[in-house]
């Protein structure tokens, strides 16, 4: 494979250096931000968390699924870790996974990194952890109705990331925004589907076997005899 | 369940899907490459100066000649370097701006 593998990674070359610096700005910011408070976020069992998640949703984005027309699609999973750990501890895991991409497996760009953290990480991350935050205190939801919202949300997180990607590379010049939005917007929204389901399939998971580890999950998910049987425990 | 009972279950998912299933996964172009390839730009992606030695480029381990193996066994080491990237961080993060070790005593429902 002489081809370098793009995955939904920005290579470098695609984006002009200004539009590039722009983007690596505020990824640099809200994982700065993270670091900051990672000490407050982390308890106990959310130190290994934060590992195996990075692990997992490396895994994952492995896993390219076939859409139409002869495309595929991975999981991004930035609304999986928002919704397991909280937005920013999310940044952190999303920066680890998308610069070990980078560095180590020549997915995506060096000079691009910036952007493929906001676009995959920090922004699906933060709107995960807004929306779901803000739809479990205006609405007590039922279990099924709060994977309902993380299923939205999260396709709406990898439409977001989309629709900026499309946003750098008219503006870097590369291609017209009338004709990068609407593709990428189209090819997204069937990829989201399958961010969908994959990111309701693993909360599902954590909320039956460890519910105290959904971060976002309202409070009362977690019966009160597993909290103190957690305590005693820890 | 144990905390360290779904640390070892999680790891084993990813890890396994990261070995076993990622060999499977669709080769076809993904979304941006698909928009870039339409779109006539495709071309103009590089690899940068320090992605040339990269030590697994494109997901496929070194001097394995069995593709499917080769992304096997990259997906093996990748899940779990991230894994301890991950942790090693989480674990200097929490060190850093705490007297005792993690793991050590702390004031019972801090974490509430």
């Amino acid at each position: 494979m002489a081809d370098p593998v793009f995955a939904l990674h920005i290579p470098d070359g695609f984006l002009s250096g200004a539009v590039a610096a722009a983007a690596a700005v505020p990824a640099v910011f809200a994982v700065a931000y993270g670091l900051r408070v990672a000490d407050r976020e982390l308890d106990d069992d959310r130190v290994p968390l934060l590992g195996v998640l990075a692990a997992f949703i490396f895994a994952v984005q492995m896993l390219n699924f076939p859409i139409a027309g002869g495309t595929s699609g991975h999981l991004l999973g930035a609304t999986l870790a928002a919704v397991l750990l909280g937005p920013w501890l999310a940044c952190l895991v999303m920066a680890v996974v998308i610069g070990v991409q980078a560095f180590v497996f020549a997915d995506g760009g060096i000079t691009a990194l910036g952007a493929n953290v906001l676009n995959m990480g920090v922004l699906g991350a933060l709107l995960a952890g807004f929306l779901v935050g803000a739809g479990v205190r205006a609405v007590p939801l039922s279990r099924t109705g709060f994977l309902g919202l993380v299923g939205v949300v999260s396709w709406l997180a990898v439409m977001v990331g989309a629709a900026i990607t499309a946003v750098q590379l008219a503006a870097s010049g590369t291609v017209p925004l009338g004709t990068a939005l609407p593709a990428m917007l189209g090819v997204h929204a069937l990829i989201g589907i399958g961010e969908a389901v994959i990111t309701v399939a693993a909360v599902s998971a954590v909320l039956a076997a460890r519910p105290d580890l959904v971060r976002l999950a309202p409070g009362r998910f977690v019966p009160a005899p597993a909290r103190q049987a957690e305590v005693a425990q820890a | 369940m144990s905390t360290r009972l779904f640390v070892v279950l999680a790891v084993a998912v990813a890890v396994g899907l990261a070995t076993a299933v990622s060999p499977y996964a669709s080769a076809s172009p993904d979304g941006l490459e698909n928009v870039a390839t339409d779109n006539g730009f495709v071309e103009e992606g590089r690899l940068a100066a320090i992605q040339q030695d990269a030590p697994i480029p494109d997901y496929a381990f070194p001097g394995i000649e069995n593709e499917r193996v080769a992304t096997g066994v990259a997906g093996f080491f990748g899940a779990l370097g991230v894994m301890a990237l991950g942790y090693g961080l989480a674990l200097v993060l929490r060190r850093r701006s705490r007297e005792g070790p993690p793991g050590g005593a702390r004031a019972p429902g801090a974490a509430a």
